[in-house]
């Protein structure tokens, strides 16, 4: 027998974002559904065993798993329900405004879910070889970082015996510390990019600690093996471009590829969510409400963020958003925000005229100083110099009420020092 | 002793396993790879090609290509793999292109296609609006399509399997001797083989195992072909096969719609080395996507998931070799087997069958046959309903295990218990990490289900058998320094 069940909210991912909106939905007296392919709360941060999590939003310095249970305890409520091991399968909008999702499961078959709200928390996937069209063969031992970090810490199996990864992202950089640790030899790390492009802390702990060499400005230009891998070649980059006749080989069986993560948003799309090319993911307001009324975001499935405790921050912000829509008191304005120089994008990308709110920026600069201002209907009502400014670090700031107190576009701007 | 040894499951073999599994006869197929299919065949465009490339008066390969073509409706019936009749464009964008197209066109028809139509811009545009506007002029072959080469395979065997063929992997034909009125063939480890009759079949090897049985002295070449999938959500995604006017190696690099809703960009064709090499090369790629970019709008190199080559096997001259051998007896060559083999694989079959009667082997029809594959359940493709049944029987119909492509933990088994015991296998069988994650989230979760099921350690398990192994071993036992003592310093 088919199931149908209704709720108030469908929470889509019980990871650090689904949770913590979950939470925040529980506060107030509405049902809510969390739906998880997985069989345990927390999302990635299951194989996340390493430390350095919620130095922010727990006040204490957790592991993942630690950091998940807390998370998922924030969540536990009587209102509240889970199905783990659940795959939302199609997702649709129907004619009064309410959405409707095909669930299927080991345990429960096939169920639709009927809902008046929605939080998108499906997180992210990894850029993997294919997206990058490395040249050379196809054998066993190419994994991505993550698929490498599953197979380790929860499967107990190691991936390779000696392995080079490519891409300094921080999933990469902690699994380079994690392989070592692990008796796997870890011959380099190689960054197309001048700079890393994870956290310097990762740059520090993982690999210097190590004495692991970080080739940046190289690139990878094949990958040999017929069965398993047997050695990479590695070029200097010069203007992007491999410079052949200096490549090096580097012989090794494993090779891990950390490049980067691509909001999975397949569920948003089929919503007919409004997507941001320069995120991934979805456009969003002041609220975290997408394009499509009653369906909110927060989160990497938003945009990739460099602390698991930002995604649960702006998540409990979209999970308090869904608790005054279904109350019907959320506000929304159409004031447009945008970035201009050196900035990839900012979220949101709405805000609403007398409210307080956070915005998040992604620098497409590396800059020792730099001044970030915001002009609102071309007058700069606020600026603030950052230093040690890169890709790889995220920019969050607020703005009061006060200083949003006018309609019109609001656009900030990354000025370099001279 | 077997009646007849077919070296090489790919197409060929396997259709000509399929044409024997029907009579009264003991037949062998042998397969130097872990799974069927594991050479030529997984890596080529799956084309079946429209019958007007080559000319039928002049080419073997032709007149079994047109042959081919017309038998796919009735073998899709009954073996069940993925075909799509969705027509083939060929489109010119200049007046001197618009002439190579009039010959094509007029070859087709020469050859006896039918209902082939030439086309002015605004009919190509009304039968594929996601073509280039600036298209002049081609013409439509609505007998082309696309199939799932490496599922066809799978199709072929298991059918022939059910009628009693036996499959043999990992056994590479080393050597071969008739004497006593049979052949006794050697694998590579030592097994051995009887039979009376032999077919070799064995794509870009077929020239080894020649030699190696004392037959015919020739020389098959490789030809690399690269080909680059695009996400299943691109735009670029045409209803119809897009081939550009031909250049004299290769038919050019096209725009495939797969039977499976993907789309495939490719394929190039270059001379290869060496036979085991399928590497892909640094320049292909943006090379591919302009020329491609001028047929079909929408082309990004954003969409690219991944990218694979083939290799052709080429024979001098061009053409099909299939023939009996007139060095030693009861032995059938089936050699060249390039483009566009594939669409004339089931007339092949029925080729090999008919030279075998010719030369002696008695063809009695067995009693019962057994006509049809039992349809198979795609999660994919079922509807709730439909899944809610499936799920009363076995709820492992409704466990996702890969969520890119939708394939349920149930075919992941049922590939396991059909004998896709390596990864790759499973991956062919249903499509499970074939989507746009590539298997990054899914691997982990199929390594274990293969393990469960099959009984094979998980490190030992591997990507496409021999020395694949996917895993270095387990966590802990393992005595290599584990950098303390740097972390210390």
């Amino acid at each position: 027998m088919i199931r149908h069940e209704t709720c108030d909210a469908a929470v889509i991912g019980a990871g650090a974002a689904g949770l913590a909106a979950a939470a925040e939905i529980a506060k107030h007296p509405y049902s809510t559904v969390v739906i998880d392919r997985e069989e345990l709360r927390g999302g990635i941060l299951r194989q996340c065993i390493h430390n350095g999590f919620g130095l922010r939003y727990f006040k204490e310095e957790l592991t993942g798993p630690e950091y998940a249970d807390r998370v998922a305890a924030l969540a536990e409520n009587p209102n509240t329900g889970f199905k783990l091991g659940t795959t939302v399968s199609e997702i649709r909008r129907l004619p009064d405004g309410t959405f409707e999702l095909l669930l299927l499961s080991a345990a429960e078959g096939v169920a639709y879910l009927r809902t008046r709200a929605i939080f998108l928390g499906m997180g992210c996937r990894e850029r993997n070889r294919g997206n990058l069209a490395i040249p050379g063969s196809r054998p066993a031992g190419v994994f991505t970082a993550g698929a490498a970090q599953r197979l380790l810490n929860i499967e107990g199996m190691l991936p390779g015996k000696s392995a080079v990864i490519v891409g300094s992202g921080d999933i990469g950089l902690i699994m380079a510390r994690r392989l070592r640790w692990s008796g796997v030899e870890v011959k380099a790390v190689v960054e197309i990019m001048p700079y890393p492009s994870g956290l310097t802390r990762n740059i520090v702990q993982c690999l210097n600690d190590f004495g692991i060499p970080l080739h940046l400005e190289h690139g990878v230009v094949n990958i040999a093996g017929r069965e398993r891998v047997q050695y990479v070649d590695v070029a200097p980059l010069e203007g992007g471009i491999p410079q052949l006749d200096r490549q090096f080989r580097i012989d090794c069986d494993t090779v891990l590829f950390s490049v980067g993560l691509i909001p999975e948003n397949e569920l948003s799309a089929q919503l007919g969510v409004e997507l941001n090319p320069a995120t991934g993911g979805a456009a969003v307001d002041a609220n975290l409400q997408t394009t499509v009324p009653g369906v909110f975001a927060g989160g990497n499935v938003l945009h990739v963020h460099d602390l698991v405790d930002f995604v649960s921050e702006e998540a409990a912000e979209a999970g308090r958003s869904i608790a005054r829509y279904l109350d019907g008191s959320l506000e929304s304005d159409a004031n447009p925000v945008s970035v201009e120089s050196n900035l990839r994008y900012v979220i949101p990308n709405r805000f609403n005229r007398n409210r307080k709110c956070a915005f998040s920026f992604r620098p497409l600069i590396v800059s020792d100083v730099a001044t970030l201002e915001a002009e609102l209907n071309g007058r700069i009502i606020w600026k603030r110099k950052f230093t040690w400014i890169k890709p790889a670090e995220m920019l969050k700031i607020e703005l009061s009420a006060e200083q949003l107190n006018e309609s019109g576009p609001l656009v900030f701007r990354l000025r370099e020092e001279a | 002793m077997y009646d007849a040894v077919i070296i090489g499951a790919g197409v060929s073999g396997a259709s000509t396993a399929w044409q024997l599994s029907r009579y009264d006869l003991k037949v062998a197929l042998v397969e130097r790879w872990a799974d069927v299919g594991f050479g030529v065949s997984k890596a080529n465009s799956g084309i079946i090609h429209g019958g007007f490339h080559h000319s039928a008066a002049k080419t073997l390969k032709a007149r079994l290509e047109i042959l081919g073509n017309l038998m796919f409706d009735k073998l899709r019936y009954e073996l069940d793999f993925p075909f799509l009749r969705n027509g083939i464009l060929v489109v010119a964008f200049s007046e001197e292109q618009m002439a190579t197209v009039r010959q094509l066109y007029r070859q087709g028809v020469d050859n006896g296609v039918r209902d082939l139509e030439m086309c002015g811009r605004d009919r190509l545009l009304q039968l594929e609006p996601k073509l280039n506007p600036e298209v002049v002029g081609g013409f439509h072959a609505p007998g082309g399509g696309t199939i799932e080469p490496y599922r066809y395979v799978f199709s072929l065997v298991e059918a022939s399997k059910r009628n009693g063929v036996d499959l043999l992997c990992d056994f590479e034909v080393t050597r071969g001797e008739h004497r006593n009125n049979h052949w006794t063939l050697t694998a590579a480890d030592g097994r051995t083989i009887k039979t009376r009759y032999v077919v070799n079949a064995s794509g870009l090897f077929a020239d080894e195992v020649s030699r190696n049985c004392g037959a015919e002295e020739y020389k098959i070449h490789a030809r690399k072909g690269e080909e680059y999938l695009l996400d299943r959500d691109s735009k670029a995604r045409p209803q119809k096969v897009i081939f550009p006017v031909p250049s004299k190696e290769s038919k050019g690099i096209l725009v495939i719609p797969t039977a499976e809703g993907t789309t495939m960009i490719g394929p190039t064709a270059d001379p290869a080395e060496d036979k085991l090499d399928t590497a892909t090369s640094a320049d292909h790629m943006q090379r591919i996507v302009t020329l491609v970019s001028r047929m079909v709008n929408g082309i990004s190199p954003r969409d690219v998931i991944t990218s694979f080559a083939g290799l052709r096997p080429v024979l001098d001259g061009e053409d099909f070799y299939i023939d009996l051998s007139q060095k030693v007896p009861h032995f059938v060559q089936v050699a060249g087997i390039q483009s566009p083999g594939l669409t004339a694989s089931p007339a092949i079959g029925e080729y090999v069958k008919d030279l075998l009667k010719k030369d002696g082997l008695e063809l009695v029809e067995k009693e019962t046959i057994e006509y049809r594959n039992p349809p198979r359940h795609e999660l994919r493709h079922e509807s709730p309903e439909e899944l809610d049944r499936l799920h009363d029987d076995d709820p492992a119909w409704t466990h996702m295990v890969c969520r890119c492509e939708k394939i349920s933990e149930a075919e992941v088994i049922e590939a396991v218990r059909k004998g896709h015991t390596t990864l790759d296998g499973v991956k062919f069988y249903t499509r499970a990490g074939m989507g746009r994650c590539q298997g990054g989230f899914c691997s982990a979760k199929i390594m274990k289900i293969i393990s469960r099921e099959s009984g094979i350690p998980m490190e030992e398990l591997t990507k496409k058998g021999g020395n694949s192994r996917l895993l270095g071993g387990k966590l802990g036992q393992n005595t290599v320094d584990t950098g303390e003592k740097e972390a210390a310093k």
